[in-house]
């Protein structure tokens, strides 16, 4: 993994954008596990589907993924290890790259796990970098690790670098990348991207219970958590996790916690609570193909209307569906303003694979960045009110908001239903009040999100609606597309609930053709389109095999329905 | 000086005649009083049950949460405010039952918690189903032939689970129970306090008379509660004899004092406006 992420490093380092892809199965070790780097000096915004240099480091790599290998893309592989050779070779425009790479790293008097240092500066000899990005990269990210380890492994790099440029070889390959600029662009994975928002909007309490792929904000998180000044805690399963988080939100600071479909299934009862309370919370759904354990490490859309739906009784949610890292980034902080503002449960969705690929992206930019509080009450405030009623009737529904230690604001929360002051009642009126109180905050907050993002051209042949991480595999499909001369524009839905329903009814209607793109079985999201528009999406391009979408799968899809 | 009316409440506790809460919620009210305790710098929270409704009988901030949760809940408030007096209160079904999770881990965080389990062996707003204290053999709506499990020992599995302040009380001595709740109070980490709560509804064997009998104070014999060993020795009588009062006490770190991020403030109490992310940011690069 971190072999990869250093090629990623070092290709961002050298101005280039980068996104990045990984692949592995439920394993501590082991297993059949790729990492696929993919750098252009224009923006990516996905994995691809074809290879141009394949780092093998045993035999299954190569069979796994010699048909893509792209017209001319070179192999490096252990010919020591793996027998290759112009005999048994599949393909003839394909570029055999021996490396000793066993050998190399045995020489560099390190450990046989340097292999893979080796490989890095073989590929970064190849493509014809600069050593020196590389070996800043790995003391960068080795930093940290004793002296030695740090040593061995540049050594190893320079072994496998030197190896390749005495050979010639790079004069051989025809994929090439240069350095392209000085201007420091971050690369990071949408849950980083999540947990930095996070920090940025105050979160003072994280609580989590480790669940793939939602565990690297925990771990991104917790080792912020002294320079930061929060408290993070891993409980003993996912219940504690959200209760704490409400816990913690009702006694006055930010607070988060984050998990898959699994743990998110376990805290639905909690999830009420919060909207019972109107107890601000922000809550993480990371997905992974289900049912139950699934696919533990894959990618899937599938938990759209579990998180839209999830808990007894109606109340509103936010549910926001951030496409990328930038979205992953301002999308969190706002939905910590959104919690506190409508004093309610919020929901990021991500999925595997927005959560755990690397992107890169300009420094975010945190200078129109506003904590908005909303009515949660000063002391001075609190005592200027005759009496102070938590729950408080109001035009916008939202009430005046109290914290524990304040003199004047006592209140008791439930999860009962309750009147104005907190305490349980069970009155006709006051049941069709508090009913009607709490769904009039989203009466507002309709009004209020952000319309839905439309890519491209109003005139489009054709408009793709989708949501989340399939925004980049999209958005490649449509440079494709472009190519092809097919106008193409795309819908993509961020927040979910409220939904957008004027908006995206009037695009339906005005658009030629309309095609779905999910990462599920069921369209999810097609039939909410239909439940709060009545419209019908008439095609759909659908995958749940557990992987992403490859940006020409999307566009093979597109290309039918025309 | 907090005076006992200031905590009354303008609504009126809904229990069955006769019901065991009433002590208790008159002792913690008293206990509040006795140390003289701030009403809004008190949290109450509860899980659902009868004795759950506590909270909203005493005029101090409170959380009425979801059933076997109150725990987790009350974590994070303390986590949120460690200036906040943070008592939880529930059920045997609430803290014993669904609950017990996070009773346990809770215990072995020793966070600066006391914990009231009205312990009436015995679910009684659900209309009498077994709980998981209930005696063996005992016959209920859901067990009409008898309890087959043994019963959950609180007082041994807080021994063994790290809690360090260990108790019992009976609803019917409310002076002792008082003192009881608010030495777990004074105490510097996780108290537990487990009280004897006759339900006069549902539990036709553990009544008032019951325990009368059989109960008798570990304060009125020679009992060292800094010793583990006999104290766990005293959570093993029921039946015959049954002790009450304080069984163990320790003096350990409380979670809260092991987070260098709150020593100095409480989170609640940190600015969250222009938290400055650059250095971080740059890491990314």
């Amino acid at each position: 993994m971190t072999t990869g992420l250093i090629f990623s490093k070092v290709c961002s380092r050298a101005g280039l954008h980068v996104f990045d892809h990984i692949e592995y199965p439920s394993l501590i070790r082991g297993g059949h596990n790729t990492y696929q780097v993919r750098a252009e000096v224009e923006e990516v915004f996905s994995h691809a589907k074809h290879v141009d240099l394949l780092v093998a480091l045993n035999k299954e790599t190569i069979d796994k993924y010699k048909e893509e290998l792209a017209p001319g893309g070179g192999i490096i592989y252990d010919g020591d290890k793996i027998p290759l050779s112009k005999e048994n070779l599949w393909r003839e425009d394909a570029k055999l790259y021996h490396v000793p790479l066993l050998r190399l790293s045995e020489e560099s008097g390190g450990r046989r796990i340097m292999v893979n240092s080796v490989a890095l500066g073989a590929s970064v000899a190849l493509i014809n970098f600069d050593f020196e990005i590389l070996s800043g990269v790995l003391r960068d990210v080795y930093r940290g690790k004793a002296d030695e380890t740090i040593e061995f492994n540049v050594r190893a790099a320079r072994l496998g670098y030197d190896y390749v440029k005495d050979k010639g070889m790079e004069q051989d390959f025809g994929r090439k990348l240069s350095k392209v600029g000085e201007k420091k662009k971050i690369l990071l994975t949408g849950n980083e991207a999540v947990g930095l928002g996070a920090i940025k909007a105050g979160c003072k309490f994280y609580a989590a219970y480790p669940m793939t792929p939602s565990s690297s904000i925990l771990h991104f998180i917790a080792a912020q958590e002294r320079n930061f000044s929060i408290v993070v805690k891993h409980p003993e399963d996912e219940i504690a996790a959200i209760n704490m988080a409400i816990g913690a939100g009702f006694a006055g600071v930010r607070a988060m916690t984050a998990t898959s479909g699994g743990g998110f299934s376990l805290m639905s009862e909690a999830l009420g609570l919060a909207a019972m309370t109107e107890t601000p919370v922000v809550i993480v759904v990371c997905q992974r193909p289900g049912p139950s354990t699934g696919l533990a490490t894959r990618t899937e859309q599938g938990d759209l209307r579990l998180v839209l739906n999830a808990s007894q009784g109606d109340f509103p949610r936010f549910v926001i569906a951030p496409g990328d890292v930038e979205e992953c980034f301002y999308k969190t902080i706002e939905a910590f303003n959104l919690a506190e503002r409508y004093q309610c449960p919020v929901i990021i969705i991500l999925d595997k694979y927005l959560s755990e690929s690397h992107k890169t992206a300009e420094k975010f930019d945190v200078s129109g960045v506003k904590i908005d509080r909303g009515l949660l009450l000063n002391d001075k405030e609190i005592e200027k009110i005759q009496k102070f009623k938590r729950y408080q009737f109001t035009e916008t529904g939202i009430s005046p908001r109290s914290i524990p230690s304040q003199r004047r604001g006592i209140f008791t929360a439930t999860g009962n239903e309750h009147d104005e002051t907190g305490y349980v009642s069970e009155e006709i009126n006051i049941r069709i009040r508090m009913m009607d109180k709490r769904f009039r905050k989203f009466e507002q907050a309709e009004r209020e999100i952000p319309e839905p993002k439309l890519f491209g051209s109003k005139d489009a042949e054709v408009t793709i609606i989708a949501w989340g991480s399939t925004k980049g595999p999209i958005k490649e499909a449509m440079k494709i597309l472009n190519h092809d001369g097919i106008k193409a524009n795309f819908l993509q839905i961020i927040y979910v609930s409220p939904f957008p329903k004027n908006t995206v009814s009037k695009i339906i209607e005005t658009s030629k053709r309309t095609v779905i793109v999910e990462n599920n079985k069921t369209a999810q999201l097609a039939s909410l389109i239909r439940e709060k528009t009545g419209k019908e999406i008439e095609h759909k391009i659908l995958k749940y095999d557990g992987r992403q979408f490859f940006p020409t799968e999307i566009y093979h899809g597109i290309k039918e329905v025309l | 000086m907090v005076e006992l009316s200031e905590l009354k409440t303008v609504g009126q506790p809904n229990w069955c005649p006769g019901c065991g809460n009433f002590p208790i919620l008159h002792s913690l009210k008293q206990a509040i009083v006795e140390l003289d305790l701030k009403p809004h710098n008190v949290v109450i929270f509860s899980g659902i049950g009868c004795s759950s409704k506590m909270p909203h009988w005493v005029n101090t901030y409170g959380f009425h949460g979801i059933h076997g949760r109150s725990l987790p809940i009350a974590t994070g408030a303390r986590l949120a405010n460690n200036n906040l007096t943070v008592i939880a209160v529930g059920g045997d079904g609430d803290g014993y039952g669904i609950g017990i999770g996070h009773f346990i881990h809770a215990m072995r965080r020793n966070l600066d918690i006391t914990y009231i389990v009205t312990n009436n062996q015995v679910y009684g707003l659900t209309t009498g189903q077994t709980s998981p204290t209930s005696d063996k053999g005992y016959a209920t709506k859901s067990t009409p032939t008898g309890v087959i499990e043994m019963p959950i020992n609180p007082i041994a599995l807080a021994i063994a689970s790290g809690a360090t302040y260990i108790s019992r009380g009976f609803s019917k001595e409310m002076r002792h129970l008082t003192k009881l709740i608010a030495d777990g109070v004074r105490h510097k980490g996780f108290a537990l306090v487990d009280v004897l709560q006759p339900c006069v509804t549902f539990n036709r064997k553990n009544t008032y008379e019951w325990f009368s009998e059989r109960v008798y104070k570990l304060e009125e014999i020679d009992h060292d509660v800094t010793n583990k060993q006999t104290a766990l020795m005293k959570s093993l009588e029921w039946n015959d004899h049954i002790p009450i009062g304080l069984f163990y006490k320790e003096t350990r770190l409380t979670y809260e004092d092991e987070l260098p991020q709150i020593a100095k403030t409480p989170l609640v109490k940190q600015r969250i406006e222009d938290i400055d992310i650059r250095t971080l940011m740059d890491e990314f690069v």
